[in-house]
């Protein structure tokens, strides 16, 4: 089904809209320059992995894209909507972020489930209190969701008596319930069990299979060259590398990328 | 029944305290008292919240008179703030109504109880409320702001929920302190238990009786309000495994 609407959006030149793009974002903490002009642009329906090793800015710029970091400097647009940045890069306009935000929705290394709150209100949460949706209409949807993700029947359970695999799955349906236009992924399962990885990673491939844009941050090198149909290398900040996944893993150019690519086979 | 304590010679004891006699002031007295507690406790807990976040994301005018707020109402004895605010905050208010071209107001002994003791709980919980808004996980928080819930929403859905369960031991705490903090009153010459007690006491010699009832009650007090706060702490606890461990 939402393929159908993503096809539908595909205007007549034949390339998809674009939904999210980067443009030379930097970012400092203190002195520590950890995004040094980043760029970077996903198509509606694309899946962008991004790889790199510890330090290298992934998930700051995955955080910087919906101002869970405040960037220093640079461009960012969402859906064609540039959003306003101060000189110091702050948003400008606190009313247009948290309406980007809404369409953007995140899943976190750590999952972020409230704690205070079961399964059930985890996903209705968002719906019912920012976007306004009739609660009755909210939990029907929440049910769909759950069980979408193998979680049927766990609607009351709180997330602290779940496996952090359920606890993840139950995070995806909570993002999928804003029905969002771009799902970003901080590492979704490099908190888990080994054991666990799998069932999340079933999730986030049907995900990818039904044409949603999903911008990923992940260590798992072999999903990403299976869901992904474009890879991006950060390495101190910077883009190394970038390229459909067969180029990137197959046919690395750069050293970086090959000492990188050989240390997490 | 009245055999009974015949029996045990509290007979002069048990006409002592009956209600049509000392007793009901006693009572009338500990409802004064209670009165004053909630209102204090309540006000406090206003004043703590807006405290706590002042401190928190305020900015540092706002967070220097926060801080000098706690500090000076943490340093003073209560005994002497009460006197102070009370007197001067009776001054001001019959200053005002002069310039205005009234006469002398009597002070309502019940509002003024409330400010003055929540004036001095506010400090107490301003601290008990940042404390518990700090232990929240940044995740907790994190997770409301990426769905693109404004700060005022995110504050009342997520982080008052969330942080309720580290702060139900301090509140506590300051709730039981209020209710004994209200026997500092008598010396403004309110109504509370305490002075009641004083006065059945003095006037009619039987010390020993009243200030053992008055202790009976204060404790009930303290009992069942140990009661009301297990329930409150368990329902903020509600998701938490128990820290015994295994059973929900």
């Amino acid at each position: 089904m939402h393929t159908a609407t993503a096809a539908a959006s595909v205007p007549e030149t034949g390339t998809p809209r674009e939904a999210i793009r980067v443009e030379d974002l930097h970012k400092s903490f203190g002195n520590l320059e950890v995004l040094k002009g980043v760029d970077l642009t996903a198509r509606q329906g694309d899946v962008v992995a991004i790889i790199g090793g510890s330090g290298s800015g992934k998930s700051t710029m995955l955080r910087c894209i919906n101002f869970l970091e405040t960037p220093s400097s640079g461009k960012i647009v969402i859906g064609g909507e540039e959003v306003a940045m101060r000189a110091d890069g702050s948003p400008a306009n606190q009313k247009q972020i948290e309406k980007i935000r809404t369409k953007l929705a995140m899943v976190f290394q750590q999952f972020n489930l409230w704690t205070h709150r079961t399964l059930l209100e985890n996903v209705i949460e968002v719906p019912v209190h920012v976007l306004k949706v009739p609660k009755a209409q909210a939990i029907e949807r929440a049910r769909e969701l759950l069980e979408r993700v193998g979680l049927g029947g766990k609607e009351d359970t709180f997330p602290a008596y779940l496996s952090g695999g359920q606890q993840q799955r139950a995070a995806i349906a909570r993002a999928l319930a804003v029905n969002p236009s771009a799902m970003l992924f901080d590492e979704p399962t490099s908190a888990l069990d080994p054991e666990l990885v799998g069932e999340v990673l079933t999730v986030i491939r049907d995900l990818a299979a039904e044409g949603r844009t999903m911008l990923l941050v992940t260590h798992e090198m072999k999903f990403a060259r299976e869901v992904a149909n474009h890879v991006v290398y950060l390495y101190q900040g910077r883009i190394e590398e970038q390229g459909p996944p067969a180029e990137v893993f197959g046919n690395p150019q750069s050293d970086r990328l090959k000492q990188f690519l050989s240390s997490v086979a | 029944m009245t055999g009974l304590l015949e029996l045990l010679g509290l007979g002069a004891s048990a006409e002592l305290l009956s209600l049509s006699g000392w007793g009901g002031n006693l009572l009338r007295g500990l409802a004064n008292s209670l009165q004053i507690a909630f209102g204090a406790f309540g006000l406090g807990l206003v004043i703590g919240l807006f405290g706590a976040y002042g401190k928190l994301y305020g900015g540092k005018v706002t967070r220097d008179l926060l801080a000098i707020y706690t500090t000076v109402i943490r340093a003073v004895p209560e005994l002497v703030l009460i006197l102070i605010l009370y007197y001067v905050g009776s001054d001001i208010i019959n200053k005002i109504s002069e310039a205005m071209g009234g006469g002398r107001v009597e002070i309502n002994g019940v509002a003024a109880g409330i400010w003055v003791l929540g004036i001095v709980q506010g400090a107490y919980a301003t601290e008990v409320l940042r404390g518990a808004i700090k232990a929240v996980p940044v995740g907790q928080i994190e997770a409301a702001k990426s769905y693109g819930m404004p700060a005022f929403l995110t504050m009342r859905r997520v982080t008052i929920p969330a942080m309720m369960s580290f702060a139900v031991p301090g509140l506590a705490n300051l709730w039981l302190i209020a209710t004994k903090d209200t026997a500092l009153l008598a010396v403004v010459g309110f109504n509370e238990l305490t002075l009641e007690t004083r006065q059945a006491a003095s006037s009619t010699r039987a010390y020993f009786t009243f200030f053992l009832a008055a202790g009976f009650l204060y404790l009930m007090v303290t009992l069942c309000s140990g009661a009301v706060f297990a329930r409150v702490e368990k329902w903020a606890r509600r998701g938490q495994p128990s820290l015994k461990g295994g059973a929900r």
